[in-house]
């Protein structure tokens, strides 16, 4: 190793043409780098398109397993003629570029060193197969980078077993692919080093698995009993069912029978999906809709009906940047306030926000139980960045308590009621009242579930008073339910801050990063991590812990802001800053750091 | 006197739901009587039935029956997504679909077309009056071509035909009737009951408020002036035993998938339905002639539907629990070992 080299601390980009097959090449790369005990975190830039328009693949390798993403690249494949001088002009100086040799760099930049390599010539000559010859291409970038970053050749044959783990014809190609640019760079560049080196190491990633949010999600949905799926196609949401799909043809089928355990609808439209998903809870199965953004505009009424009629349903949002169509593949955490209060009238919706992987397969679980518990829709508020990229997680918990069905009387309940119960009657005083199932056998059973005014018993009705009673309990309900969402995760300084943070979702991994280094320049922050909507009570103590509490969010309006602030008294809601990212990239550290620096007037 | 019950021992007011609040004279309110009427001589269930339906006067009648069962009145034109995600859900129900032309030809058309797509094992009736009642009289998207309004504007646009639609999508029973026709109308609600799949049945049924007046093409007068059958319709059910004696060739005889039969008596022209193409003819000539088609256009009792297509098991997915939806443990932990 060179002196004064960097250790297991760079940033990779690949800039290629999607549709060409460079997916694959670098989840080698990163499973070859992840399996010597480097943390990695990918973030996958793509265009909303088949083929042939410029995508970018960033991998951040640090020491400390830092997940945010980064800014500009230090290691850079070009691949992309298109793009080929803005890739260049972002590379940090002192970087590698590593380019189609028939790139001209002339007079360009002199502060990079350049890895000319023919990759075109190398394809033709030295593939074989002709009709994988264009994925294989990507395959020999993945040869020259282990040379030049010193990744042992091993470890990339593990990454190509484990990215192509059920297609085992592929693995010889994709290795003579890969030896083809090793052999490049041990025949052109071996004697040249660069700035960083990678090295195994141990301590950080041990025992850790990849997994995108999406995967973990649908993973949950199989754990928490799903039995019916509606989905309509939308990037960023369709890989969750899509991945239940895959679990449900491994796991819910029956050997014998071929019965599947589980319908999984591709509906006609977000309107249909969500109301297959509805009418299925309404009959008592643990039913689920997946979407984005676009979507979630189309499900509003149903989600009204479902929040005024008492009918239970899983509902994810996989957000995308909006309004309309937006930036289809790019992350965004837009749709907070629409979700909320998603339909018209007075409607308020529980919400749970997923930071992590983890709680993706968690929260997807716990969604079930809680729209069971509180007969109501439970939206699952996830994001590009989390759902569709690979993130480090530990493996995740085999669940052990029983499904929470909420409140259901059967057949035998309803003997000993001696059919005496009201569909909408606060027995309990949680507001939280009992429903039957259609099919229970019992004369009592039957009540008619309607979106229109109805009384306690489920009759229809115009009265002023039983609308106003009937509204008034569904607020109590929804109070109840506040103290059974996910508690906030408090994360005090090491001797506690007048300034505190608060976040959600994938911006928490921005947070914590920003944290350390706020932390380096003498500004420590405490951080509370809230995890669901309607917000707990503790959110107001941690405002009035601190003198000053930034909010940060991915999107422009600062909606968790302006929900906080509706919740806390004015003496507190004027405490709260708003620091937004809204580009549709997955946020950084520095987003956060620089303007808190800023703010607080710390000298830079 | 005591009442008479049927064959599970019910009476027929166990049939029967809240007082109608629709019109005096509303079509619908006759479909609800038939409708009883073909539930009680059936025996059907009242616990296994869902009653579901959109928006719209048509949308409030199963309020009107079987008060017993499980209803859901949803949102407009949104009743076959509710449908078949509560089929699905618990195959053991008996679903039937309360719809309008408004809810199923206009905002739900969609809905319709991928209901009837799927196959999903459902009773399916629109009750057709040509007119938007609950907003006072609007032209729904059934209203014939030179159909009037009851302020006078005349309808120019081209009509949906909810039968010729769901011919064309392949629906596996399609029937046309009139609310005023109770002998006809019971044994084809009973018939599309006992069949698996959608059982489509586009019943004309007159707003007497918006448009029962001349001119219209929906009203009693014109439906009684232009009803053309197609045959006289009879349902036996599979726990009747069968003794009919007919010509050879004056009637087809349907085996339905439970052991049902349906006898078709030929009354005008010779119709197969099994002939899918023929049933389209029969509509379109009949609308040269200016006359309505009623009776059993088409029936297809191979097809699959959609929770057999999906292989769902005969036990409601509903009443499965941990054991049987949960990956077990061993499993759980090679997932996580494939994700290293």
């Amino acid at each position: 190793m060179t002196p004064g080299s960097l250790v297991n601390d760079l940033t990779f980009q690949a800039a290629t043409v999607n549709g060409s097959g460079s997916q694959s090449a670098n989840l080698v790369l990163t499973r070859a780098i992840f399996s010597m005990g480097i943390p990695v975190a990918p973030k996958n830039v793509f265009p909303s398109n088949i083929e042939g328009l410029p995508t970018w693949y960033q991998l951040r390798i640090c020491p400390r397993g830092y997940q945010a993403r980064t800014g500009d690249p230090d290691v850079l494949v070009a691949l992309n003629p298109q793009t080929w001088t803005s890739d260049l002009q972002n590379v940090k100086a002192g970087g590698a570029v590593i380019h189609e040799e028939a790139y001209s760099t002339a007079g360009v930049r002199d502060d990079v060193s350049y890895f000319p390599v023919p990759f075109s010539k190398l394809a033709k000559t030295r593939i074989q197969n002709d009709a994988l010859r264009k994925q294989l291409t990507n395959m020999i970038y993945v040869g020259v980078v282990a040379g030049l970053l010193q990744i042992p050749f091993d470890a990339i044959e593990h990454g190509i077993k484990r990215t192509f783990q059920s297609k085992p014809k592929a693995w010889q190609s994709n290795v003579d692919a890969a030896t083809v640019g090793y052999e490049y760079w041990r025949e052109h560049f071996e004697d040249r080093k660069i700035k960083h080196v990678l090295q195994p190491m141990t301590g950080v990633t041990d025992g850790l698995v990849l997994i995108e949010g999406n995967q973990a999600a649908a993973l949950g949905c199989v754990m928490g009993g799903c039995t019916v799926a509606a989905w309509y196609p939308i990037t960023p949401s369709s890989s969750l069912c899509e991945n239940l799909i895959a679990y449900a043809d491994r796991f819910r089928v029956d050997s014998k029978t071929g019965e599947r355990k589980i319908a999984i609808v591709q509906a006609e439209d977000e309107l249909a999906a969500v109301g297959m998903a509805i009418g299925a809870g309404w009959t008592g199965a643990r039913a689920m809709t997946s979407t984005s953004g676009p979507g979630i505009s189309l499900m509003a009424e149903f989600s009204g009906l479902a929040y005024y009629a008492e009918v239970p349903v899983v509902i994810f949002d996989i957000q995308r940047i909006g309004p309309s169509t937006g930036l289809p593949t790019r992350t965004s955490q837009a749709d907070l306030g629409f979700v909320y209060t998603l339909s018209h009238g007075d409607t308020k919706h529980l919400v749970l926000l997923p930071g992590t992987v983890e709680e993706c397969f968690e929260f997807a679980q716990q969604a079930f139980d809680l729209a069971d518990r509180f007969q109501t829709p439970v939206f699952v508020l996830s994001d590009l960045d989390l759902g569709m990229n690979l993130w480090m997680t530990k493996p995740f918990q085999y669940p052990e308590a029983p499904f929470d069905r909420g409140k259901v009387l059967t057949a035998s309940d309803l003997e000993r009621l001696e059919g005496e119960w009201g569909r909408y009657r606060d027995v309990d005083g949680d507001a939280v009242t009992y429903r039957t199932l259609p099919g229970t056998q019992h004369p009592a059973a039957g009540y008619f579930t309607r979106g229109s005014g109805h009384d306690a018993d489920a009759r229809y009705t115009e009265s002023a008073d039983a609308y106003a009673r009937n509204m008034d309990r569904l607020a109590r309900k929804f109070e109840t339910a506040r103290r059974a969402m996910p508690e906030p995760i408090l994360s005090r300084s090491r001797e506690g801050s007048p300034v505190g943070v608060i976040a959600y979702g994938t911006t928490h991994h921005a947070v914590v990063e920003a944290r350390d280094a706020l932390d380096e320049r003498g500004l420590a922050v405490d951080y509370l991590r809230v995890r669901a909507l309607p917000l707990p009570a503790s959110t107001s103590s941690f405002v009035e812990d601190h003198e000053r509490v930034y909010v940060v969010e991915q999107n422009r309006d600062g909606q968790m802001y302006d929900q906080l602030r509706l919740q806390l008294p004015a003496e507190l809601a004027g405490r709260l800053r708003s620091i937004r990212h809204y580009d549709g990239q997955p946020i950084p550290a520095e987003a956060i750091t620089r303007p808190l620096l800023e703010l607080e007037a710390v000298p830079v | 006197m005591s009442a008479t019950l049927n064959r599970i021992g019910l009476p027929r007011d166990a049939y029967k739901g809240a007082a109608t609040t629709l019109c005096a004279g509303c079509g619908h309110n006759s479909i609800t009587n038939h409708l009883v009427k073909a539930m009680y001589e059936l025996g059907i269930e009242p616990n296994l039935l869902a009653k579901m339906s959109g928006i719209g006067c048509s949308s409030k009648t199963p309020a009107y029956f079987v008060d017993q069962a499980h209803g859901f009145n949803g949102v407009h034109g949104r009743m076959p997504a509710l449908t078949t995600g509560a089929q699905i859900a618990n195959r053991k129900l008996i679903v039937v679909g309360i719809s309008g032309d408004g809810d199923s030809m206009s905002i739900g058309l969609g809905q319709f077309l991928h209901l009837i797509r799927r196959n999903v094992d459902c009773t399916y009736i629109i009750e057709d009056n040509g007119t938007y009642g609950l907003t006072k009289g609007q032209f729904s998207a059934t209203a014939d071509v030179g159909s009037v309004q009851k302020r006078g504007s005349v309808n120019t646009y081209q009509p949906i035909d909810p039968c010729a639609l769901a011919l064309t999508l392949g629906c596996s029973f399609v029937a046309r009737s009139f609310s005023g026709d109770g002998k006809q109308l019971v044994p084809l609600v009973k018939a599309a009951i006992a069949h698996r799949g959608t059982a489509m049945l586009d019943v004309i049924s007159p707003c007497v408020t918006f448009n029962d007046h001349d001119g219209s093409t929906k009203s009693y007068s014109w439906v009684k002036d232009h009803d053309e059958q197609i045959q006289d319709v009879s349902f036996i059910p599979y726990f009747e035993e069968i003794h009919v004696d007919y010509e050879p060739g004056t009637t087809f005889e349907v085996e339905m998938h439970d052991g049902s039969h349906l006898l078709l008596k030929k009354l005008g022209q010779e119709h197969d339905p099994s002939d899918r193409l023929g049933s389209l003819r029969l509509i379109e000539e009949a609308r040269e002639r200016n006359h309505l088609l009623t009776g059993l256009l088409y029936v297809n009792e191979a097809m699959e539907d959609f929770a057999t297509h999906e292989r769902l098991p005969e036990v409601p997915l509903r009443d499965l629990g941990e054991e049987d939806l949960r990956v077990s443990q061993r499993d759980f932990e090679q997932l996580m070992s494939e994700l290293a």
